[in-house]
């Protein structure tokens, strides 16, 4: 394993020899571990991803110390932004790129430090689908974010370069939750336009964030055959005028129960029975289920909402600190945390390294889309799935190859704020 | 002769005196203003600066531009806000105020003894004990679809679907910051009360004054004070909330503030902060209104 191996090697140079390996030999550099001890280094992200447990193994497989910091969205840009200094690994959503490409807050990372991106989906190394099959660019697709022009890291590419903004981490396909108890089975809800069907008036909800919940209103409108967007991840201002109108009506007309802002809500929501059904966080359906209610993440045909995320090392970091900071962002991707984040629903950018941490069955339920062999369970054991059942979707490539758009910040999302403000209050 | 009219009475006759009392004073008002300028003015001043500037994306450019208020008053959706928290702040006012000035009526003449008065006055703070976000989501399940409230109802047979409007809705808003704030009212208003001298509801009495007309003319007036200071608190409070207006409609409803956290949300600083200057205004302005009624000051002295 790649792992125990330079652990062994930085154990080595702890005994007192420098690492005989040069960068010419492995594409790392040299690290002195007897200074590496000293390091710490900050990993600040979003508390579904800076976990813990996940730094304590990367502090004990490495030999220095990373401290996870679990922030809210707008505390990380704007700690990204006003106060670089105080993050070291920035575990970014591809939605904050626009935000910090180009503010010199971000450093690039020149594609050979990073050893695992051969091994790397094709979703982020060329933006296709394992067939070869290119994947939905509307929103900010992978292929968009993934690169930067050149080292400077001032502008985004849009094609592969030798200069990534970030080491693609965990990735998923939200779709819509249901309880199919309220709604009569499984199989009543099929298409997103469902989400708009005055059967489920009064009990349906959307996350109360403008750029997402514009969209997912948008694919149900699209699905309903009312219009058709050139980018629903990207609007014009028109579009964004027709689609906020009928939100507006709908509103008015009480088909929202709620919008809901943190995890906690969504999950309440559902477990009460408020809302049948609602725009929804994988790990969320998984926490009304946990307590016993039939809550349902729901393959719909017209595709998935997709999302991703990722490492990125601050400009500020030099020397010493950044070679540890390859170092970790090497081994993030090595199989540990992928095999522990699969446990929660999300992919790993790099799955054969995370099949090693799953037993076989884990592995088919997770990312084979198989009736489970075992009772499944989650990173802390307690029980998530029981024994026979298949998870929603099916397979990987059932999910992640079937996106209709990905998560984005549009061109006018100053005048999406406006807007969303104006349906709120109305 | 109070202490402060003899205090200025003797400032009065002693000229030389003066100075130094006067440069005592200074002093003593010092630290409050170290602190408020240091706590409140200088950011108040950042915010006002910042409510010039122009911005982008992810940066605020300096600049002295008038957009960001131009767009501000030109937009309906401000004059709908405002309205929808002036709303919030008058009827929960009302509430606020009949509930705090019968309970701190009760406390302090129908209650008899001290101990038993601050016995109850303390019970009515033992909510205060746990924090504001737990005792409103608290009210979460009981109004819900399928909460407490509904399954009594139904179960009593008064209702035979659930009441939807129990929850997510404007009412739910009104239920929470009635819950949060009327012990705001209620502390103000003992206050006063309790300072009423009790031989002036006596003599009422004697003069063939009914019990209404006793409260009408002698206590409400006497408690003015209170009244104006509970006032205050609730009306600053529900004007600048976010939070309740936010959980409680189930983001239904918006207040100024949630809007302005939106904008806050999308580094949208500048139109933020000329939205807080315009708040911050507003709110002083019905404070003074408040103030200009009840002379807070020279009833306290009193």
């Amino acid at each position: 394993m790649k792992r125990i191996n330079r652990r062994l090697v930085l154990k080595g140079a702890a005994a007192g020899g420098a690492i005989a390996a040069t960068e010419a030999v492995t594409g790392f550099p040299t690290v002195w571990a007897q200074n590496a001890k000293d390091i710490t280094l900050v990993h600040a992200g979003g508390s579904y991803a800076a976990i813990k447990e996940i730094g304590d193994q990367a502090s004990k497989d490495l030999g220095f110390k990373v401290v996870m910091q679990a922030i809210t969205d707008d505390v990380q840009l704007n700690r990204s932004l006003t106060q670089p200094n105080t993050i070291d690994i920035n575990n970014i959503d591809s939605t904050k790129l626009p935000y910090l490409a180009g503010k010199g807050v971000l450093a690039s990372i020149p594609v050979e430090k990073y050893k695992l991106w051969g091994e790397t989906v094709p979703l982020f190394t060329k933006g296709s689908y394992p067939n070869g099959q290119m994947a939905s660019t509307q929103g900010l697709a992978p292929i968009e974010a993934m690169f930067y022009e050149a080292k400077d890291g001032k502008k985004l590419a849009g094609k592969p370069t030798e200069f990534l903004t970030m080491i693609p981490t965990i990735y998923n396909a939200d779709t819509l939750g249901i309880r199919p108890d309220l709604v009569g089975g499984r199989d009543k809800i099929t298409s997103w336009k469902d989400l708009l069907d005055p059967k489920y008036k009064g009990k349906t909800a959307l996350v109360d964030y403008a750029p997402i919940g514009v969209m997912d209103v948008a694919m149900a409108l699209e699905s309903r055959g009312d219009f058709k967007y050139a980018d629903k991840g990207n609007m014009t201002k028109e579009e964004i005028d027709k689609t906020i109108k009928i939100m507006i009506d709908l509103k008015k007309g009480g088909h929202f129960r709620s919008f809901w802002s943190t995890f906690d809500q969504s999950v309440n929501l559902m477990a009460s029975g408020e809302v049948v059904v609602q725009s929804m966080w994988s790990p969320a359906v998984t926490a009304v289920r946990s307590r016993n209610i039939d809550c349902y993440y729901v393959p719909l045909k017209e595709g998935y909402r997709g999302w991703f995320v990722g490492l990125a090392p601050m400009a500020h970091l030099s020397g010493l600190k950044l070679d540890c900071a390859y170092e970790y962002m090497n081994w993030f991707n090595s199989g540990w945390q992928g095999g522990f984040i699969a446990k929660q629903g999300y992919y790993s950018a790099v799955p054969a390294t995370a099949k090693k941490f799953l037993t076989p069955e884990e592995w088919d339920y997770w990312y084979d889309g198989k009736a489970a062999a075992v009772d499944i369970k989650d990173p802390y054991g307690a029980l998530m799935e029981k024994k026979g059942t298949t998870r929603d979707g099916g397979a990987i490539w059932d999910r992640m190859g079937n996106i209709a758009c990905w998560n984005t910040v549009m061109d006018e999302d100053r005048y999406l704020t406006r807007r969303w403000n104006e349906f709120v209050s109305s | 002769m109070t202490s402060i009219e003899h205090a200025a009475s003797l400032l009065e006759e002693a000229p030389a005196e003066k100075n130094i009392g006067e440069r005592a004073s200074w002093w003593q008002v010092a630290p409050m203003v170290a602190v408020l300028t240091l706590f409140f003015g200088l950011p108040m001043l950042v915010v006002l600066v910042v409510s010039f500037f122009d911005f982008d994306r992810s940066d605020i450019i300096p600049a002295f531009i008038f957009d960001n208020y131009v767009e501000l008053f030109t937009r309906e959706v401000t004059l709908r806000l405002y309205a929808g928290s002036i709303k919030f702040a008058l009827i929960v006012w009302a509430i606020t105020l009949l509930l705090g000035f019968n309970i701190a009526y009760f406390l302090v003449f129908h209650v008899r003894g001290l101990l038993f008065q601050i016995g109850l006055f303390l019970l009515c703070t033992v909510p205060f004990l746990t924090s504001n976000i737990i005792r409103m989501i608290s009210w979460i399940p009981f109004l819900g679809r399928n909460g407490i409230f509904n399954q009594a109802l139904q179960g009593a047979g008064v209702t035979s679907q659930p009441l939807e409007f129990l929850l997510f809705s404007d009412f739910a808003v009104v239920v929470a910051y009635v819950h949060l704030f009327t012990l705001f009212m209620v502390v103000p208003i003992f206050n006063a009360m309790a300072r009423i001298d009790k031989s002036l509801l006596e003599a009422a009495r004697d003069a063939g004054a009914g019990r209404f007309r006793t409260v009408f003319e002698v206590v409400l007036p006497l408690s003015r004070t209170g009244i104006a200071l509970g006032s205050i608190f609730v009306i600053t409070l529900v004007m600048g909330d976010s939070f309740v207006v936010r959980t409680m409609s189930g983001g239904q409803s918006a207040s100024v503030v949630s809007a302005l956290q939106n904008e806050v949300a999308a580094l949208q600083y500048p139109p933020a902060a000329a939205s807080a200057v315009i708040m911050v205004i507003i709110v002083t302005l019905m404070v003074a209104g408040i103030l200009r009624l009840v002379d807070v000051r020279k009833e306290l002295a009193r």
